[in-house]
């Protein structure tokens, strides 16, 4: 077993940790090392607001968005060398697009003070987060304007992300429903204008509020927005989420490093394997694998297919949403397409789960070039057909243009990333300027536009499928041979050839298959553009079978946040466009 | 009694059955088509094509629970499905489908049909009020004010024809058109009609009052069974009104086009009549299919600010050579 932290050069400091040490003092600050190698400190409480002010405003290069916000229960980690003592950790993890570098900072909690400042003054979009880390770890966020549960329902007992909060249904009592629950649950439910920071009138008006969702044909999935309405005009929005809160990251700590996988595919479920992406490269991190050109040029091809079929399904219900009905089926069919080689190459559709820690699942199979060339040669084509179909569509434009505005200091402050970020002309794109999975080997543009509305959120889209194309096409020309898995030993499954030569490679085998990698304790975190945004794991290994502490930032739940933002004073029909070209999915949201 | 001549029963008969027919067939043939229009089949699986699809939702709705909600005003709510397919269907008894083919030759008949077609707007609004639901709601205030605007100047933009032809009277706008059709002379009020009718029907893009992305189903969101069924057919009724009333006042009636008439008058013109009145109705359903839904405000700014003008000068401009032409 290799020890990644030592192969990763971190005696040099950091810039921005140089800078630190000389604004605020060396004494405030305790460096830990991680298996990527991203810049992180531990900071006391008391001193946080201003060093994150002074990342965001006063640092050169700025700062500009807080990427993540998130807590570790490190009451029974055991490997916690070198770290400050904690009983719950807060994460804050930032980024800057003019200096293209990340930094990590970590505030240390005891347990009977479980008190952190919020930083909504800085960052709006960290509203959400912390009232999830409120939800989830029950870590009080002083200054917050409405900290009330996210995910879990008012009336949940505990914060399920706490490691003495059972996991399982067996683990509890058995359940019943006695009315006294009942009522209690349905009480819940009443709903009160002003507990969302709604009022019911103004000087002039009496506001309607009306439930756009759980269940409405335009909401995408099981969302609510609270509409408070004058005539058709949408004077304020409340999002309500948590419909399809599953614990996916309690779920990462029960499963292995491999079982896990699965679990990935289903929490973007129109990016399929986009979502193993970021996760197996984080393992493959931590366990120092660095796979086969074959097995990165696999990996972004199918990846692509993803983002495209995503892609498509937003093109198609966008139109839907604006009225226009035949582009959806258009749209399914090319998806459809795209969906049959998928299905050829992994043997899924929506949820391969086809990558491996240290590989794919199987090689391509025979033919594979085929299907793929068909498809590169027809889609582009169909593109157009659409371009002149909705994109020049009359009614479309003057339904979208001018219509939810961001401008790019609105996009940081909200925490947007992926397409929403590129169409307020913002060119930055993770594929571009952090390559992973050599995307750098690729020729492609990254699109922006330059209004920020509705129209341009698709139109950026709409070029995205196309470049994605390009890099399909250069997967296909320039496919490199060579094995479909590392040769590491953590590679899992591993190379079954190499079990069948006497009893110790086939315990190895066993052992492997069955508990799959054990790596020395590190935390590391990897980052891609995926489908909607920037997606993120973050994986905190305490040297055993499984994650420590999973987390995941998901572009969708930051993005729904800004939909207040972008519909205030809009019409109830624009509210539709906004919602649309937020393009979320709400497996997404509520992980 | 039984002969063929306008009022016949037999008459009578025959165009109530046709119409009905036509409107339930009209559902199977519209979802044929979007389907074709959409790269997919449509209900193709009872009766031969899935002709017979109608008749399998109808036999559904009628057998459905026909449920009242608790909170909505309950006869106010089974009145207002009823006054759509009746008023529509009245207005077909103005329809002269060929020579001595119609109902009755009212001499006010164009100005009853546009007056049955602003009755058929309360069958929206009353559903929308009466179902006391915030969506429903909505869905009604922007049906009153959509068939409103729009009626106004449906009506100026006939005018034209009324003018040319002197005549209130349906079979007297369809005569005079014997010798040249009035789309030539009235383009730009056939253009402005046809505008005018996809919004009076609320037939896309002008499907506003249901929108289904922002208001579910609008006004008939409560709707279910034979009550939702009523408004179902009776937008068919109103589209095939629609279809029927476009070649009677602009595409010469049962007249012939470049003289192809044959043998029979009234067959020749029953023949005519159907290809012409098909032909709309399958451009209102690829006009569906093509196109998308305006936003409330733009589509009241279009109505008020462009198509109310047009109608005006275009009556502006009839009126004015007439006059210079018969002084």
């Amino acid at each position: 077993m290799s020890t990644v932290t030592e192969q990763v050069n971190q005696d040099a400091l950091p810039p921005v940790i140089d800078a630190l040490y000389r604004k605020f003092g060396e004494s405030e600050f305790v460096r830990q090392h991680t298996a990527e190698g991203m810049p992180t400190l531990w900071v006391g409480r008391d001193r946080l607001i201003e060093v994150l002010r002074y990342l965001k405003d006063d640092y050169k290069p700025r700062f500009e968005m807080l990427l993540d916000v998130t807590a570790i229960d490190e009451r029974v980690r055991i490997h916690r060398e070198g770290q400050p003592d904690s009983d719950f950790t807060v994460v804050y993890h930032l980024i800057s697009y003019s200096g293209d570098c990340d930094i990590r900072l970590k505030v240390a909690l005891s347990e009977d003070d479980q008190n952190i400042p919020s930083v909504i003054s800085l960052w709006p979009a960290a509203n959400w987060h912390e009232r999830e880390m409120w939800d989830m770890f029950g870590i009080n966020v002083e200054g917050h304007p409405s900290l009330r549960r996210i995910y879990t329902p008012p009336t949940w007992v505990g914060h399920p992300l706490r490691k003495d909060h059972p996991a399982r249904a067996t683990e509890m009592d058995r359940f019943q429903m006695s009315d006294e629950i009942q009522d209690r649950e349905l009480g819940a439910l009443e709903f009160n204008p002003e507990e969302w920071g709604l009022t019911r009138e103004s000087d002039t008006s009496e506001y309607m509020f009306l439930n756009f969702g759980p269940n409405h044909p335009a909401a995408h999935g099981i969302i609510r927005f609270v509409l408070q309405l004058d005539g058709e005009y949408v004077i304020n929005c409340v999002p309500d989420v948590g419909y399809h809160h599953r614990g996916a990251e309690k779920m990462g700590e029960r499963q292995s490093w491999h079982t896990y996988i699965p679990y990935t595919d289903r929490i973007d479920y129109l990016g399929g394997v986009m979502n193993n992406l970021p996760y197996v490269m984080a393992v493959e991190k931590m366990a120092g694998i660095e796979v086969p050109d074959r097995v990165k040029t696999i990996r972004v091809m199918l990846a692509e297919f993803f983002r495209i079929c995503s892609h498509l399904l937003f093109y198609g219900t966008w139109a839907v949403d604006l009225g226009q009905l035949s582009p959806l089926f258009y749209c399914f069919e090319d998806r459809e397409k795209a969906f049959n080689i998928i299905e050829s190459i992994t043997g899924g559709r929506m949820h391969p789960s086809w990558f491996r820690i240290g590989g794919v699942a199987q090689d391509l199979p025979n033919g594979w070039d085929k299907l793929v060339r068909e498809f590169v040669e027809l889609f582009p084509k169909r593109l157009a057909e659409y371009d002149k179909l909705i994109m020049a569509n009359t009614t479309i434009r003057q339904r979208t243009r001018g219509v939810g505005l961001m401008n790019t200091q609105d996009a940081f402050d909200w925490g947007m990333t992926g397409p929403a970020l590129r169409a307020t002309g913002l060119e930055w794109d993770y594929r571009k300027n952090r390559p992973y999975s050599g995307y750098e080997n690729f020729e492609f543009d990254v699109p922006i536009a330059v209004n920020g509305d509705c129209y341009d959120r698709a139109a950026v889209r709409v070029e995205e499928m196309r470049q994605s194309c390009r890099i399909i096409k250069q997967c296909l020309e320039n496919m490199p041979e060579g094995p479909y898995k590392s040769e590491h030993p953590l590679t899992t499954p591993p190379i079954k050839e190499k079990s069948k030569l006497d009893i110790e490679t086939l315990i190895d085998h066993f052992l492997s298959v069955s508990w799959g990698p054990i790596m020395d304790p590190t935390e590391v975190s990897m980052t891609i553009e995926a489908t909607k945004g920037l997606n993120m794991y973050y994986l905190i290994n305490d040297g055993g079978s499984g994650s420590y502490r999973t987390r995941i930032r998901t572009p969708s739940f930051i993005h729904i946040q800004a939909i207040p933002f972008l519909s205030r004073g809009l019409m109830l029909a624009d509210f539709t466009a906004v919602v649309a070209t937020t393009d979320f999915v709400m497996a997404d949201v509520d992980k | 009694m039984f002969s063929l001549q306008v009022g016949s029963l037999l008459n009578v008969a025959l165009i109530l059955g046709t119409v009905l027919v036509s409107a339930a067939l009209l559902i199977w043939v519209e979802r044929r088509f979007l389907g074709f229009f959409n790269d997919r089949l449509g209900p193709n699986r009872v009766g031969p094509f899935g002709i017979l699809q109608s008749v399998a939702d109808v036999i559904k709705l009628i057998t459905k629970e026909d449920w009242t909600p608790p909170f909505a005003d309950k006869l106010t709510f089974v009145v207002a499905p009823i006054i759509i397919p009746i008023v529509m269907l009245l207005s077909f008894a103005m329809i002269p489908f060929a020579p001595d083919v119609g109902i009755i030759d009212m001499n006010i008949g164009l100005l009853f049909v546009m007056a049955m077609a602003g009755l058929a707007s309360y069958s929206a609004m009353l559903g929308g009020l009466a179902s006391n639901n915030k969506f429903s709601l909505l869905g009604g205030l922007r049906a009153a004010g959509q068939m409103i605007s729009y009626e106004v100047f449906m009506g100026i933009s006939i005018l034209g024809v009324v003018i040319l032809s002197d005549s209130f009277s349906l079979r007297g706008i369809v005569e005079a058109q014997a010798d040249g059709w009035y789309v030539i002379p009235q383009f730009i009020g056939f253009i402005v009609f046809m505008v005018a009718a996809l919004a009076e029907s609320h037939r896309w893009p002008f499907d506003l009052p249901e929108g289904e992305a922002e208001i579910i189903s609008g006004f008939n969101t409560e709707y279910s069974g034979m009550k939702f069924g009523l408004f179902f057919v009776g937008e068919y009724i109103g589209m095939l009104l629609m279809a029927c009333l476009i070649p009677v006042l602009f595409f010469g009636g049962w007249h012939a086009p470049f003289g192809l008439g044959f043998g029979n008058p009234i067959v020749s013109g029953l023949f005519w009549m159907a290809v012409k009145v098909g032909a709309f109705v399958i451009f209102f359903i690829l006009v569906r299919a093509a196109l998308a839904r305006p936003r409330y405000d733009q589509l009241m700014s279009y109505g008020w600010l462009v198509m109310l003008p047009l109608s005006l000068i275009n009556l502006l401009i009839t009126g004015a050579i007439v006059l210079s032409q018969g002084s």
